[in-house]
């Protein structure tokens, strides 16, 4: 499988995505440039971090209307495997891609630290080489990270499972204070209904190597690597259907 | 024809900028504040349009680019021409 990595004017994660991806992960990936119209056949489509556009107007709110942004929108229309880390998640926000809207920090502060955050559901192709409940520490580096939605959204975000990633402390506990940057119901990661678009703020490529403080990143890279390489996790057996040999 | 464009939060949506404000503004000794809501101005200028095109433009312009539904509203007024 092959992964894309969008670079905009202002990334800044994208060689520590494309590094960790191709030479930690050891999958072949591929920068995709904001003004193409290629995706270059990519299986799985990720929009990392960083300033794009210099979060002028809004984070996010300018590289929506990047040209390879209209193929990001079909690709991820057509099933396609799409991840958003920080910035990327504000991106998919502002695209539509994904509900609800970011606000700035509670406490108005850029926050550059290690939190904890919890697999709320690892019934996804983002998660499925986590537990359910599974804690993984992981950084964040943002100022807009305080996810809201209106009432209704996140009614349904939580009945259809579409809650990822919450802030929790070092022991699982989802408590006021772990919530950082103040998101509703400690929201740090969702998905879409259909199941193929992630966002998260933290960024899982900061913590892919021991080298880094921790590994616990992988897991999001490894799910993503099974279920496009349709495979199950190690030690657990196949769930449903054996998977069929490639002829 | 020259527009102006305010994008604030809704009122359901927390402002902690403009609380921060509010805060700033009671130490000053203003005590007679009792709410900042903090917001975005946007002028902008429109080449031959008529008010009638205007008020077609302005808030479709400002709904899809300018203010994010979501968590925003918007206010815009003529400012120069008809």
């Amino acid at each position: 499988m092959k992964f894309g990595v969008v670079q905009f004017p202002g990334s800044n994660c994208d060689f520590d995505t494309f590094h960790a991806l191709r030479d930690v992960m050891k999958r072949p990936t591929v920068m995709l440039w904001h003004k193409d119209h290629d995706l270059q056949g990519v299986d799985c489509v990720v929009l990392p971090g960083g300033f794009s556009y210099g979060d002028y107007l809004r984070s996010g709110a300018i590289a929506r209307f990047s040209p390879l942004m209209q193929e990001v929108k079909a690709f991820a229309r057509r099933g396609g495997r799409l991840l958003g880390i920080c910035n990327g998640f504000q991106i998919l926000l502002e695209l539509g891609l994904l509900p609800g809207a970011m606000l700035r920090n509670k406490n108005l502060k850029f926050l550059c630290q290690h939190v904890h955050i919890r697999v709320e559901n690892a019934r996804t192709d983002f998660t499925r080489a986590a537990r359910k409940g599974q804690v993984l520490r992981v950084p964040i580096a943002h100022f807009d990270g305080n996810y809201y939605a209106p009432p209704r959204v996140l009614r349904d975000l939580e009945a259809n499972g579409q809650v990822v990633f919450r802030y929790c402390d070092a022991d699982g506990n989802v408590t006021p204070e772990a919530n950082v940057n103040g998101s509703l119901d400690n929201i740090a990661g969702i998905r879409n209904a259909a199941g193929n678009v992630l966002g998260l703020m933290p960024h899982p490529e900061r913590a892919s190597e021991a080298l880094l403080g921790s590994e616990d990143g992988r897991t999001i890279f490894e799910s993503l690597i099974l279920s496009l390489e349709k495979r199950t996790p190690a030690g657990r057996p196949a769930a449903g259907k054996k998977a069929r040999h490639d002829r | 024809m020259k527009v102006r464009v305010l994008v604030s939060f809704k009122d359901s949506v927390l402002d902690p900028q403009g609380q921060t404000v509010k805060n700033a503004l009671h130490t000053m000794g203003y005590a007679a504040v009792t709410e900042v809501r903090q917001g975005k101005v946007f002028e902008l200028e429109l080449e031959g349009a008529t008010r009638k095109q205007a008020e077609a433009l302005v808030p479709e312009i400002a709904r899809r680019v300018l203010a994010n539904p979501i968590i925003e509203k918007f206010d815009w007024e003529i400012l120069k021409g008809r």
